[in-house]
């Protein structure tokens, strides 16, 4: 497939040229089918695929590197400027090895992962100098390490450089992998989705860095992503990988701009934009996930008109926080939250990490008990902790949680894991119960052949209907959903996106859709709340806060929102 | 740091005072009389009662356990019933024995443990992982008679008779005098100590070895020695400390059965000696000693922990 597409002239020599790259399991089923791409010194080149794409399988490929239980099967990669001549493929590990970190180096996706938790940050940036042979003495290495620690944005202070990782932010600890990556000066810069799960902020920040750096110092880059926004904000060319293969690759306007494959269009069209006009509730399914809503559904085109309409306000107000506080310890994670939610409709609340989004919504649920204040649902005030609830009134708020691998039990059928909530209401014999599963799993758009079938046969989407089957099932009034589509790829998202719109049209129930993704904000809400460090800092219709952001915390984030 | 290892230390002291009231009423409620123990067959009822009178049995019970405790933390741990002499003298010399026992076992069996442990981890599906695991778990589930048996028919009876099968030294002479004597009893430990603690390595090294930041030290270029030894093995060692205070821990106590075995004079057989006559000071104090070993080695666990986990050393402030 990529033959078709013509090479852009190159003026210099590729530093990096993959050709025909072939990747295997060891049982023998094939993971990359004959992938090729060339990076050239100081331009990057993002490679982008939906999750089982083997696009970190390319990349780590690069480096030599080959996870558990794969293996190199065909395909060459050529590494200027070594002294090989031949593929890097065919040098034995210990040569391999001399390359990482010096030529070539690596820049992970969770640097809270990746970052040695037990080792202070300057020593892990020294360990590449020294097994790299770096300058000539220690002295010179330790130079390279306060240089290359402002060259990211750090303080460079050796009492900083003694820091433990869990002692810096997400971003502050991307740039330290970042540092990492280029203390030996390499000619290629392979970047594992660096800003995936950093807050737009410190993602406009890392991206910017990286972009400088690469400039600067003439190295060649090779972007691995699935968020097309950040693409564009950073790519000179970009390769789309589809199950192993490369389906259309050219300079980054063209591919984004002018897509020739029907694979790459849907992915543009399910990325959610700032200014709603992509509809990406319209998408259809791209990676065999289940078959969403028709074209013009009835009822999305419903939830479409009531997206734009002001909800009515005779309907009430269903759920009202009041001065809800609640600390660990000296943190004070909420600090004092007011916000009501009134029937049906429905409320973005948008904060990064750590701004206790996760902490109030579980504090409405009723997961947490220890907070001060009220909630109140229909005027009637909820007591703290589920347990002190009444049956009635638990459920009446359904939750929903982020990721749908933790939470379906593994050992239980979609049937079972569905049921339980109905099990606890004790009002419906067996055969009711199924009744009422089968229709919450038709609502979910999972077809009745899944009932019998375990969490493990089903792919990520598919989980997480099963999640919302599951809240569905005894008709709540609120569902909470708390980042239900961080963990998903773009276009299960919106389908996912578009299935909650679908629903709420047709149950009428309200929802608190909480997430870090401002980008999704006009295509779920009608209301928003933007939260930081335990305070609503901004509130209002979501037109309202994105036209007129009242918080500079607002501002800032709305600044720095990378679009296609 | 410190602070958190002194309120450790703090909660080991209440602790061990704990232990020390639970052991005193144990011994409370055994029947029979110790001066009535001692006195034996010559007991009238004048020498019962002056005896009694000379052992503080007639003061309220919260003064014996006071005046116990305190001999406790001034090292006067009584006399002995059955031998009348005082009980630090009659046990010096076998705390000593014993204690030659345990660690000999310790400083074999922890580094070896250890070392099987990376070593099948690192071998992970091969011929010498699943040797290594094979035969540990055949180990842990042998009783550690049946390996001391095992042991003394195989190198001291008729297949290779070159080791002692019992410990012989003339009283008054230490243990260590005699090495090949304790070869035996030391090896029995080993055998039952090593198998749990390779396995809880090898157990903690796979999960390290899968994490993100071996892989990343990997993709740094660093040598794959250094990648164990700097990146791996600290992670990996703070779960296993927990298993190998166990192991100490029990070995403390179940160097009763092993010496028993041996005929080795050290405090497993004074505690069946005791027992026997029913001589509380010495149990009191056997029991104590032990509990101090559990509290010590845990206590030992924890300050590794706490040592290779920086977030406990440096609090959590960012």
């Amino acid at each position: 497939m990529s033959t078709s597409v013509v090479e852009p002239p190159t003026t210099t020599k590729p530093v990096l040229s993959a050709q025909d790259l072939r990747i295997s399991t060891t049982s023998g089923q094939e993971i990359l089918h004959g992938v090729s791409f060339t990076l050239q010194p100081g331009k990057i080149l993002a490679l982008v695929g939906e999750s089982g794409s083997g696009k970190t399988t390319a990349g780590l490929a690069c480096l030599g590197h080959f996870r558990q239980g794969l293996k190199h099967t065909g395909g060459e990669i050529h590494l200027a400027g070594t002294g090989n001549t031949g593929s890097i493929l065919d040098l034995p590990e210990q040569e391999r090895r001399k390359l990482r970190g010096g030529s070539i180096s690596y820049v992970p996706q969770d640097p809270a992962l990746s970052l040695n938790p037990a080792m202070p940050i300057g020593r892990q940036i020294a360990e590449v100098l020294q097994v790299q042979h770096y300058g000539r003495s220690e002295e010179e290495r330790s130079a390279r390490v306060a240089e290359v620690l402002a060259e990211v944005g750090l303080n460079n202070s050796p009492a900083y450089q003694r820091r433990y990782p869990h002692q810096l932010s997400g971003g502050q600890q991307q740039r330290v992998g970042i540092a990492m990556a280029f203390a030996c000066r390499p000619s290629v810069l392979v970047l594992d989705e660096p800003t995936t799960g950093l807050d737009v902020t410190t993602q406009a920040l890392v991206l910017q860095t990286i972009a400088e750096l690469t400039e600067r110092h003439g190295v060649a880059g090779l972007y691995i992503t699935h968020d097309l926004a950040v693409v564009a904000k950073i790519a000179d060319e970009v390769v789309v990988m589809l199950s192993g293969e490369v389906v259309e690759k050219g300079p980054a306007a063209e591919v984004l701009y002018q897509p020739q494959h029907d694979y790459t269009r849907k992915l543009l069209s399910a990325v959610p934009d700032l200014a709603g006009k992509r509809q990406v509730g319209r998408v259809a399914v791209i990676t065999g996930e289940h078959p969403v809503v028709g074209r013009e559904s009835t009822a999305a085109a419903a939830a479409r008109q009531q997206l734009s309409t002001p909800p009515t306000t005779d309907g009430g107000k269903l759920l009202e926080v009041t001065g809800l506080k609640l600390s660990y310890g000296k943190t004070q994670v909420l600090d004092g939250i007011d916000f009501s939610l009134a029937k049906g409709e429905s409320m973005m609340l948008l904060g990064e990490s750590g701004s206790g989004k996760t902490t109030l919504s579980r504090c409405i649920a009723g997961l947490n008990d220890d907070y001060k204040g009220t909630v109140r649902l229909n005027g009637e005030e909820l007591r703290p902790g589920t347990r002190a609830r009444t049956p009635e009134q638990r459920q009446q708020v359904q939750y929903v949680f982020q990721s749908p691998f933790s939470s379906l039990n593994p050992r239980r059928t979609i049937c079972e894991s569905v049921e339980v909530p109905l099990q606890m209401s004790g009002t419906l014999n067996r055969k009711q119960r199924r009744i009422r599963v089968r229709e919450a799993l038709d609502q979910v758009r999972l077809g009745e052949s899944y009932l019998d079938r375990r969490p493990g046969d089903l792919s990520g989407g598919q989980r997480q209907r099963v999640a919302i089957a599951r809240a569905l099932v005894n008709a709540p009034q609120l569902l909470v959903c708390d980042e239900i589509t961080s963990a998903l790829d773009v276009s299960v998202q919106a389908s996912i996106i578009d299935l909650l719109r679908t629903l709420q049209a047709e149950t009428g129930m309200s929802m608190l859709f909480v997430t870090h993704n401002i980008c999704l904000a006009r295509h779920i809400s009608q209301r928003m709340a933007v939260l930081q460090q335990g305070r609503i800092v901004d509130l209002g219709s979501t037109d309202e806060v994105l036209q007129r952001p009242r918080h500079e915390y607002t501002r800032e984030l709305l600044a720095n929102v990378p679009t296609l | 740091m410190t602070q958190l290892i002194l309120r450790r230390l703090a909660t080991s002291v209440l602790i061990l005072l704990a232990v020390s009231l639970l052991v005193f009423i144990a011994t409370l409620l055994l029947p029979g009389d110790p001066a009535q123990a001692i006195l034996g067959q010559q007991a009238t009822p004048e020498r019962l009662a002056a005896l009694r009178e000379q052992m503080h049995l007639n003061d309220p019970v919260w003064q014996r356990y006071l005046s116990w405790l305190g001999g406790l933390a001034v090292g006067n741990f009584g006399m002995s019933a059955a031998s009348g002499g005082a009980v630090t003298a009659l046990l010096g010399e076998r705390i000593g024995a014993s204690l030659v026992l345990l660690l000999a076992a310790a400083v074999i069996s922890i580094p070896l443990g250890l070392l099987l442990g990376s070593y099948s981890a690192l071998r992970k599906g091969r011929a010498g992982d699943h040797i290594t695991t094979g035969a540990s778990l055949v180990l842990a589930a042998l009783p550690e008679f049946v390996i001391g048996i095992s042991l003394i028919t195989v190198f001291s009876t008729t297949i290779f008779p070159i080791l002692p099968s019992v410990t012989m030294a003339p009283p008054g002479e230490a243990v260590w005098n005699y090495p090949s004597q304790l070869v035996l009893p030391t090896f029995t430990l080993v055998l039952m100590v090593t198998p749990y603690i390779a396995r809880m390595m090898r157990a903690t090294m796979l999960e390290v070895l899968d994490s993100g930041y071996v892989e990343m030290a990997r993709l740094k270029g660093v040598p794959e020695g250094q990648v164990i030894l700097r990146h791996a093995l600290p992670h990996a060692l703070s779960p296993v400390a927990q298993v190998i205070a166990i192991q100490l821990a029990w070995m403390a106590g179940g160097v009763v059965v092993v010496e028993f075995l041996f005929r080795y004079p050290g405090i497993g057989q004074a505690l069946v000696d005791a027992v026997a006559n029913r001589d509380v000071q010495v149990v009191q104090t056997l029991s104590i000693l032990i509990a101090a070993v559990y509290i010590v080695v845990n206590l030992l666990a924890d300050v590794v922990g706490i040592l290779t986990n920086p977030k406990l050393r440096t609090g959590g402030a960012r």
